[in-house]
């Protein structure tokens, strides 16, 4: 077992949100005290996932195990460096989504349940990121789909109710598979520590049951995360949902469904080294191309703003796939990378669209335009933002896909290399479309004024800019700590590599 | 005994995507719940169930033998629990559903997949 630090630091970044929820349950009539309630929550979070960090940072694990059981045997948090960036990108993307809430969450929706349906989504989200236990990890998982069905259907609108259907039935698929997936690990290693598991299974010979179980949680977790084949909810159900819960949703749910495929496939089964599960990576290099190919030319077909950046959604996590896939440790620290970035630009890029929706009257970007002239320092800080997802210098997003390309040339899988540069030139196409209609061209109707954009939307839209921006310029130290975090996930089997 | 059980979780999840597979919305509902307990039984199975013995190690031993793993009915009890949620919340969506397209027919329920459409020939407005 890696030593570990024994702390109940591991702890707060779930307690603190959860117990915000409860407050905010007992105010539920009083929206402006729950507001203020849910803000005193989120900037607590973020405190103490900040504070994990900086203890982590100096290269020690820490852990909280409940009820002084002791690993293997009890429940407990762990938090390494992949977990603590996790749980602090987490705390800024709901620092963001909370100021921009102050101008798109009235009182109505806050009535309905707005702040503890989101608190407990990012007490669920942080919880997934700390487990140290798989089938806690799988609990977090269902906690993370109820609270995320409450907040799409906060508004009770038919297409809400429809979309949270689809979504519900394929989640519910997935968890199954995962639960089932789980058993079938137990019953072959006898443990549910996933750091035991590591220990338990390295070296193992492939199995049938060690296999059927690695593909069980390979579809359950793709079910959650939304990749071809398994993506079709996604589409059908996102952007069903008020454009502020889509954003949170957009930047954290799907990638805890990834984060689970890292821990999973790297640290468990440990892809690199030997074939517990034959064939896996091959696999999930395919899939991961294909969600690229699919997602970027369905986006291009979109008018609806919501629609198109929700398949933005589904391609944007396939890019930390393909370095998943690669089995390698360039792969796992371009993963790591990738997946951070990715957080926090859809988010921003979402709580964009809401700003366009806010100063247009539409979501449809053909009745969009005149952004530039009329909100020019907006416009700028959604072109920061849309160029970083398509990976332009000196934002993360180049930096990002400059990892991924280069731990495929370093695989030698050339075609993976090809496909990110093409899915590349297509996003910038998908971005251009967007750009060029909402912010570039004239309004379509020529007398109409474009309605101011509040203070809260831009103040949001800065803090999730400037991350990538500051990301991206000091690359350097972010990249240190991500190399060092990914050899912390790979228990430091897999070193070398990347210079 | 072992073999019965894995054949009855097998049938229960051939029912279950049986189920799953149909167009009404309240038998998807109850395909899920089914593939749940499947799940479940298969997941009893794992804790080889030996004997009736307590599983607690007897004094001046380190290892348990003879007894069940108690552990997965434990993962059995979480999973009944959470099963139990989600089947009402997805119940109370269904109902949701039905007041607001008077249908249970999944391929009627469709108001998610026009919102936007770009084919569709109508504009989203906020």
């Amino acid at each position: 077992m890696v030593e570990a630090l024994t702390d109940g630091l591991a702890f707060w970044p779930v307690g603190v949100p959860l117990a915000a929820a409860g407050a905010a349950i007992l105010f539920g009539r009083i929206p402006a005290v729950q507001r203020v309630v849910s803000e005193l929550g989120v900037v607590l979070m973020l405190g103490a996932a900040l504070a994990l960090l900086a203890r982590v940072a100096q290269g020690d694990v820490v852990a909280t195990a409940f009820g002084g059981w002791r690993a293997p045997f009890g429940v407990t948090f762990v938090a390494d460096r992949l977990s603590a960036a996790l749980v602090t990108v987490t705390g800024v993307i709901a620092l963001a989504v909370t100021i921009y809430s102050r101008a798109e969450i009235g009182a109505r929706r806050r009535r309905s349940g707005f702040d503890p349906l989101f608190l407990a989504m990012l007490a669920a989200v942080n919880g997934a990121f700390l487990a140290g236990d798989i089938f806690n990890l799988y609990v977090w998982f269902e906690l993370m789909l109820v609270t995320a069905i409450g907040l799409i259907t906060l508004d009770r609108r038919r297409a809400q109710i429809d979309g949270a259907i689809r979504y519900a039935a394929m989640s519910m698929l997935g968890a199954t598979f995962i639960l089932l997936g789980i058993g079938l690990l137990y019953g072959e290693a006898g443990s549910l520590n996933m750091l035991d598991l590591a220990e338990r299974l390295a070296g193992r010979p492939a199995t049938v049951t060690l296999s059927a179980s690695g593909f069980l949680l390979l579809a359950g977790f793709a079910l959650k995360t939304g990749i071809f084949p398994f993506f079709f909810w996604l589409p059908a159900a996102y952007h069903t949902a008020p454009i502020t819960i889509l954003a949170a949703l957009a930047g954290l749910l799907t990638k805890v469904g990834f984060y689970a495929c890292l821990r999973v496939f790297v640290l468990i089964f440990d892809l690199a080294a030997a074939p517990v599960v034959p064939g896996l990576p091959a696999l999930i290099a395919v899939i991961a191309a294909a969600t690229m190919l699919v997602s970027v030319l369905a986006a291009i077909a979109q008018v609806d703003i919501r629609r198109l950046l929700g398949y933005h959604i589904m391609g944007q996590v396939a890019y930390p796939m393909v370095g998943l896939a690669l089995a390698s440790f360039a792969g796992v620290t371009a993963a790591i990378f990738y997946t951070m970035h990715t957080m926090l630009v859809q988010t921003g890029l979402f709580l964009g669209a809401g700003a366009v929706v806010r100063a247009n009257g539409s979501y449809d970007i053909r009745r969009c335009g005149g952004l530039l002239s009329n909100q020019p320092f907006f416009a700028g800080v959604f072109a920061l933002l849309a160029v970083s997802m398509v990976g332009i210098p000196p934002l993360s997003g180049f930096w990002a896909k400059v990892f991924v390309i280069d731990a495929a040339f370093r695989g030698s899988q050339i075609w993976l290399a090809v496909v990110v540069l093409v899915v590349g030139f297509l996003t910038l196409y998908s971005m251009g479309k967007l750009w060029s209609q909402a912010f570039w061209k004239a309004p379509p109707r020529a007398r109409r004024v474009l309605r101011r954009i509040p203070l809260a939307m831009i103040v949001a839209l800065v803090l999730l800019a400037s991350s990538t921006l500051g990301i991206g310029l000091a690359v350097e130290p972010v990249a240190e700590y991500v190399r060092a975090a990914a050899e912390q996930l790979t228990l430091g089997r897999g070193t070398g590599g990347l210079p | 005994m072992n073999i019965l059980y894995a054949f009855v979780a097998a049938g229960l999840v051939g029912c279950s995507v049986y189920m799953v597979l149909s167009r009404n919305v309240a038998r998807l509902l109850l395909g899920l719940s089914l593939m749940t307990t499947a799940v479940n039984l298969v997941l009893f199975q794992l804790g080889r169930n030996r004997s009736a013995q307590p599983p607690i190690i007897p004094k001046g031993e380190t290892t348990l033998t003879g007894a069940a793993d108690p552990v997965p009915q434990a993962l059995i009890l979480t999973a009944i629990v959470i099963g139990m949620a989600l089947t009402i919340i997805f119940a109370a969506l269904a109902l949701r559903a039905y007041r607001g397209h008077g249908t249970l027919r999944s391929d009627q329920i469709h108001s998610a997949e026009r919102l936007g459409d770009p084919f569709d020939g109508k504009v989203s407005d906020g």
